[in-house]
């Protein structure tokens, strides 16, 4: 394996690996919150047509990115709506947005089945790009990559250093608690259930504008399921769900490159391998019960009204 | 929840259909395994369908169904189809055999034609093109313009069908560049853009500078065109995804064997066949050829494609090798149709193992 070769594969790992780090740090800060967002796949197909047909029609990516984010957005407040205010299952109404953003996306992407469009361009540094073997992957990328690794930041100071992620964290801990603090535990929701429909909506617009410059029915296919394993995988930790976006990412292509160099390792074998690894992580966690009370919020997934 | 709408409507066209009886049309149903689009596999049947509208104008209605997962939901719309007056139906992926032929014994008055498959019965035809003899031109194509002698090849599913098509892009690169490499990549499904273009780079990576495919969609040649290397599109001219990129592509040609079986049913001469024609049939082509490819290539090409038309010139001629350097056919001959239908090793000159 020659040194041009890893340095490819590193930068087609973290090209894969951002439209799962997006969507899974939006669906962790959600989940952070309290509120268990199934619908990740269908605010992703949603996000990733309407961000297609904004730069098709207009050739502006800004303008796709944030029809993208703002369509992700939308649809997380149907999701929002049934599931807190009107308390309804979580599990049971996420899975219902999804089929329903699958089959929306399907409905208004039709006439634009299969069209192309110019591919986001490369933002490369001039000379850190040429760095043996991480230059062109940490250099030598897309507007969103970069984006994408500010979200993380963002998030981690916002989480480490602010005083409202203190309060996501208390709304997803014991909003009972919270919300008798003075806490607005509906607002707290209601704003994360936005933000990881946005990044979700993100997502999907990297997939259709940027990734594979174009819109075919259905092609997140089942990556916003693989970031709700990953954000188990990350045990609701930015910096390991950003490692772990790009683990996964490097699986995902492995295998194709394994294929090409010879490497005579079933590619199916290889395929699993993000899967496998989410199942041993969620398994050594739950081995201890106390110990995944540590990781997980408590508060999760469990519909929540104020009282009194 | 299209698929859903396209079966309300397929409902309303029965009830619609039952009121104007009188009309004696033709109703030609076809089921699709992926939306129409703009280019590719379905997009390639749906243009035989259009045509066959323009065509017959008056008689024959067509009616279509996209989208129609292989399996239990295919045999939903198939039967759909039968039961809302269509006499003809045209099933057009190989995992609609199964379905086809059960649908087939309950409707014993419609006639079935399902492509790509080699399940028949008295009112099930099928048919597939001869597309090896494209890839082997095209083949050849690649072999000229590549100047790293490393090829790259995106397969769908290790079946026969993939298989020959590889082997016989294989021996049109080696044709012409006797120590070149095809270095094939599976990725398992028939469609899904983000790893077919992953797989393209994984190629690319890999010093490959002309790649083809066996999939659906058409993210290699995009993938082609952003390394500023070439491609060779597959199903249909698929130079807008690629104009710098695209050399010249391997196509079907539904139109006139479409047109043939209609004009057979209106006739009632229609019986079950295997159809299986390639150049010399007008069911195989090759897309137009990029400004990039030189004259004299294209001149060569085109000379043996009038020998392939001719009988002269068989892409699976001997003496032919396997992987492993043995001689699978002796100098001389010519490999049966048989042997290309099971074909399940590579030919000398492909990288990579066959699972």
């Amino acid at each position: 394996m020659d040194i041009d070769l890893i340095t490819n594969i590193l930068y087609a790992a973290i090209r894969t690996g951002t439209p799962l780090l997006l969507v899974a740090l939006g669906e962790m800060i959600c989940e952070k919150s309290g509120v268990l967002n199934l619908g990740q796949e269908g605010m992703m197909l949603l996000g990733a047509v309407a961000g297609f047909i904004a730069v098709y029609h207009t050739d502006s990516f800004m303008l796709g990115f944030v029809i993208a984010a703002l369509s992700g957005v939308l649809a997380s407040l149907i999701f929002a709506f049934v599931a807190l205010n009107l308390n309804a299952t979580q599990v049971a109404t996420g899975l219902a947005l999804t089929i329903f953003g699958t089959g929306l996306s399907a409905f208004i992407g039709s006439d634009y089945e299969g069209k192309t469009i110019e591919a986001l361009p490369t933002i490369g540094f001039e000379i850190l790009q040429n760095i043996p073997l991480i230059g062109k992957a940490l250099f030598a990328q897309d507007a969103m990559v970069y984006f994408s690794w500010f979200m993380v930041i963002g998030c981690y100071i916002f989480f480490r250093a602010h005083r409202a992620g203190l309060a996501v964290r208390a709304a997803g801990e014991n909003p009972d608690v919270g919300s008798n603090l003075g806490l607005p535990v509906m607002k707290i929701r209601y704003l994360a259930v936005m933000f990881g429909g946005a990044m979700a909506g993100l997502a999907g617009g990297y997939l259709s504008i940027a990734y594979t410059p174009l819109w075919t029915e259905n092609m997140t296919a089942g990556k916003g399921w693989i970031a709700l394993a990953l954000v188990v995988f990350a045990s609701w930790r930015i910096e390991r769900v950003m490692l772990g976006a790009y683990l996964f990412g490097f699986a995902s292509i492995m295998h194709l490159f394994a294929q090409g160099l010879g490497i005579s390792i079933s590619s199916n074998l290889l395929a699993i391998l993000p899967y496998a690894a989410t199942l041993i992580v969620l398994v050594v966690l739950s081995r201890n019960s106390e110990k995944l009370k540590l990781f997980e919020p408590v508060a999760l997934g469990k519909p929540w009204h104020k009282t009194r | 929840m299209k698929k859903a709408l396209k079966v309300v409507g397929l409902a309303l066209g029965l009830v619609a259909s039952a009121s104007s009886f009188a009309q004696e049309k033709l109703k030609v149903g076809f089921v699709y395994v992926s939306p129409t689009g703009e280019a590719g596999w379905t997009y390639n049947h749906d243009q035989a369908r259009l045509s066959l509208e323009e065509a017959f104008p008056g008689v024959v209605k067509t009616t279509f169904v996209e989208n129609v997962a292989e399996g239990a939901d295919a045999e939903r719309v198939i039967t759909q189809l039968a039961k809302s007056g269509h006499e003809l139906i045209f099933t057009t992926s190989f995992g609609y055999m199964n379905p086809t032929i059960k649908v087939a014994k309950r409707f014993p008055n419609v006639k079935f034609e399902h492509a790509t498959g080699y399940k028949r019965a008295d009112n099930v035809g099928t048919y597939f093109d001869r597309i090896y003899e494209a890839r082997y031109l095209t083949g050849v194509v690649a072999g000229y313009m590549s100047k790293t002698d490393v090829v790259g090849y995106i397969g769908a599913f290790p079946i026969p069908e993939v298989v020959r098509g590889i082997n016989a892009f294989a021996l049109g690169v080696r044709s012409v560049k006797p120590n070149a490499k095809v270095k094939v990549v599976w990725v398992n499904t028939w469609f899904d853009p983000a790893k077919e273009r992953e797989a393209a780079n994984s190629l690319i990576d890999q010093k490959a500078d002309v790649i083809t495919f066996h999939t659906d969609s058409p993210a290699p040649v995009q993938a082609a065109q952003e390394a500023g290397i070439y491609a060779i599109g597959y199903h249909s001219d698929m130079s807008e995804y690629g104009e710098k990129a695209h050399l010249t592509a391997a196509v079907h040609n539904w139109k006139g064997f479409y047109k043939k079986r209609v004009e057979q049913v209106l006739a009632g001469t229609w019986k079950s066949e295997d159809v299986w024609q390639g150049f010399a049939g007008g069911m195989t082509e090759l897309a137009p050829f990029s400004p990039a490819v030189p004259a004299e290539v294209v001149s060569k090409v085109e000379a043996l494609k009038t020998k392939i038309i001719a009988g002269e010139f068989h892409p699976f001629s001997g003496p032919l090798k396997n992987q492993a350097g043995e001689l699978i056919l002796k100098s001389g001959e010519v490999m049966s149709d048989e042997a290309l239908l099971g074909m399940n090793y590579y030919v000398e000159g492909v990288d990579g193992k066959l699972k």
